[in-house]
């Protein structure tokens, strides 16, 4: 890369937007999916009699199950919100900066 | 020649190491079945399909970009269908059906831990790697690091891990062709050596990743039917599935809740730590987002196939409870009635399932299925190890960059053939070894290794080419110590009494994974040297890059 092409791009303003949105919203997201599975771990380990009550007086499932149903559901979800928010946000933002400097 | 040493070091490695090893198959006991002429037929047709599909693929794969990422033109979808494929090995699709089988909610715990690594690539990784590299992950780290040093320690951390997880498939393809079909153990793990040298010698990426998606397609149908099929018998409630389960199950109620597979929690987080950076670390997954024409491909790469394999572990949930009230009440199944064990071994209750819910055709695809399985994964893996050759040792190192590209193309072809050979020879030589610890060894030297270096050269402005050189090696080296001191294979592979393990962690990368980076920080920040000032001065452009993709290599139509 060009060495002015370099400073251009670093003087956008929206590419500081840019850097600065990304940068956080990856790490929330990150943070997110750790405290969630860690968060499922750490019941595993220390409040199993937690995950074993019934969902209900009258049957068998178990909480732990629809629980570890939903961290596999988030997993997904959370992929999906970062797609979406990259795909509208982080891309507009680019190609702005694309055309600004190119 | 470089390379050729290092196959000789690390080979010569493994076979000493065999040697030691004591007896006990990945698979438990196998016995041979009797030869399953509808699962070879269905097979046969899936080798031609396939084989037509290489034939295609050759005739469009000239350049080396061709090669190695299918000329950069593999949609989002169909990358997304391949990495799942990639992930959906026989390992998961029999192990993690069999442990649902055996412990029940237990071995949900584990599905889940191998999904969550997948928004972790997708927040820090895809994107990244898209803009930044070319053909490996070692492109990303060298991008502004010394060359040479650099891509000789990643590329030590890709042929480390596809060479652990190379045998793991092998041994395990070998005993379940044996199990399924009736074939010898040394002809199975031949075919396969010689079908993913063929996949992979003429037809490139493009022929690995049609191969990955056609079997990723086949694994969800089969499995969805099977799903469905137990779910039609219990009127669509898993109310009534589960509680005919706790009724026939030894361990009654108790197979609804966590069990005893998590009872030290610091290694449980260690396990996790390990499943979920190792995805970010693993060779043959991180190039498979070079095949996509841009960053938007690589994020919607991820999305489908977090999605599709969120959708399998959830299906191995109800084939494993499914198998739990179809296989073990049917006598017909079981090897003995009075100890509840399977016919053909412990990783058996999918296969059996899929005869139990669809007769002797459908038991006949889903072996078909199994086996494509292990060729579909056992050719990204090598394609990932070759490409390390060629690209990273061969073209990079070697010859610092100044390769043509017809040579460089010959030696990954030749690598392609060395690696398969090898892999053969190992496949045998491992045969009655315990391997079911080398998958996880190969994504705690993924976890270790190549994650840290990786990330910290797209994230950390300071770091330098003698930490991340450092750092690597530490990574590298203390996630294979760790393990060897550690019970799994100190006291159940080498044989050592019990509690005798120097570390009583099996699963070591809170440690390995810490002193990567520890190691990679401090030989960085205490770096002063010339080199350390270039490589901290040349952050800002490869971020531009980086987040823009400014510059990025494009796609190729064909």
């Amino acid at each position: 890369m060009q060495p002015d092409m370099v400073s251009k791009v670093k003087q956008h303003p929206k590419y500081r937007e840019l850097l600065a949105k990304r940068t956080v919203f990856s790490w929330i997201l990150t943070f997110i999916m750790c405290a969630i599975y860690y968060g499922f771990i750490l019941l595993v380990a220390f409040r199993k009699d937690v995950l074993k009550t019934p969902i209900a007086d009258n049957s068998i499932i178990t909480v732990g199950i629809p629980l570890g149903v939903l961290v596999i559901l988030s997993a997904f979800i959370l992929t999906g919100i970062y797609t979406w928010r990259a795909n509208g946000t982080f891309d507009e933002l680019t190609r702005e900066i694309k055309k600004d400097v190119q | 020649m470089r390379n050729i040493t290092l196959f000789g070091l690390i080979s010569a490695l493994l076979l000493s190491v065999s040697t030691v090893f004591g007896a006990g198959g990945d698979l438990g006991q196998v016995q041979k079945q009797g030869v399953n002429l509808s699962a070879i037929l269905m097979f046969l047709v899936f080798v031609g399909g396939t084989l037509g599909i290489t034939y295609w693929a050759a005739k469009r794969t000239k350049t080396a970009k061709d090669f190695y990422t299918a000329g950069g033109g593999i949609t989002g979808f169909q990358n997304g269908l391949a990495i799942a494929g990639d992930f959906m090995s026989a390992a998961s699709f029999l192990g993690f059906s069999a442990m649902v089988y055996n412990k029940g909610y237990d071995g949900l715990i584990f599905s889940i831990s191998g999904l969550v690594g997948w928004p972790i690539v997708m927040f820090l990784m895809a994107e990244q790697l898209r803009n930044l590299g070319k053909y490996t992950f070692a492109d990303v780290v060298t991008y502004r690091l010394e060359p040479t040093p650099i891509r000789s320690m990643a590329a030590c951390g890709s042929l480390v891990t596809v060479l652990l997880y190379l045998i793991a498939q092998m041994v395990g393809a070998g005993q379940l062709i044996q199990l399924l079909f009736g074939l010898e153990y040394w002809i199975a793990v031949v075919l396969v050596g010689v079908l993913m040298i063929l996949y992979v010698t003429f037809g490139g990426m493009l022929a690995t990743t049609w191969v990955q998606i056609t079997k990723a397609v086949l694994l969800l149908s089969g499995a969805t039917f099977m799903a469905f099929m137990v779910m039609y018998k219990y009127g669509f409630s898993f109310e009534a599935l589960f509680t005919q389960a706790t009724v026939v199950h030894k361990d009654k109620l108790a197979i609804l809740a966590p069990g005893g597979l998590v009872s030290d929690p610091l290694s449980t987080i260690s396990m996790g730590l390990g499943w979920m950076f190792g995805t970010a670390g693993l060779p043959h997954i991180l190039m498979r987002f070079f095949t996509v024409s841009d960053a938007k491909e690589a994020r919607k790469s991820v999305l489908y196939a977090t999605g599709f394999i969120g959708y399998f572990y959830l299906l191995i949930f109800v084939i494993g409870f499914g198998a739990i009230v179809m296989v073990s009440t049917n006598p017909e199944y079981l090897a003995d009635a009075a100890k509840g064990t399977l016919k053909g071994g412990g990783n058996m209750p999918a296969v059996h399932l899929a005869h139990a819910v669809g007769g002797d055709i459908f038991l006949g695809f889903i072996s078909a299925v199994a086996f494509a399985t292990i060729l579909a994964v056992v050719s990204g893996l090598t394609l990932a190890g070759a490409t390390s050759v060629s690209h990273d040792l061969y073209a990079n190192v070697f010859r610092r960059g100044r390769a043509n590209e017809a040579d460089e193309m010959k030696v990954s072809k030749y690598a392609t053939f060395a690696l398969g050979i090898l892999a053969i020879i190992l496949g045998i030589q491992f045969e009655k070894q315990n391997v079911g610890f080398m998958v996880f060894l190969a994504f705690n030297v993924a976890a270790s290794a190549n994650f840290p270096v990786l990330l910290l050269s797209v994230y950390w402005s300071k770091l330098t080419t003698r930490g991340a050189f450092i750092g690597g090696f530490v990574g590298l080296i203390s996630a294979v110590a760790l393990m060897i001191i550690g019970p799994t294979i100190w006291e159940e592979t080498l044989g050592f009494p019990k509690g005798s393990a120097l570390i009583q962690y099996k699963y070591p990368t809170i440690f390995s994974m810490t002193l990567g980076f520890v190691a990679i920080w401090f030989f960085s920040i205490t770096d002063k040297s010339a080199r350390a000032q270039v490589d901290k001065d040349a952050f800002e452009a490869q971020n531009i890059r980086c987040q823009t993709g400014i510059g990025a290599e494009g796609a190729v139509s064909h």
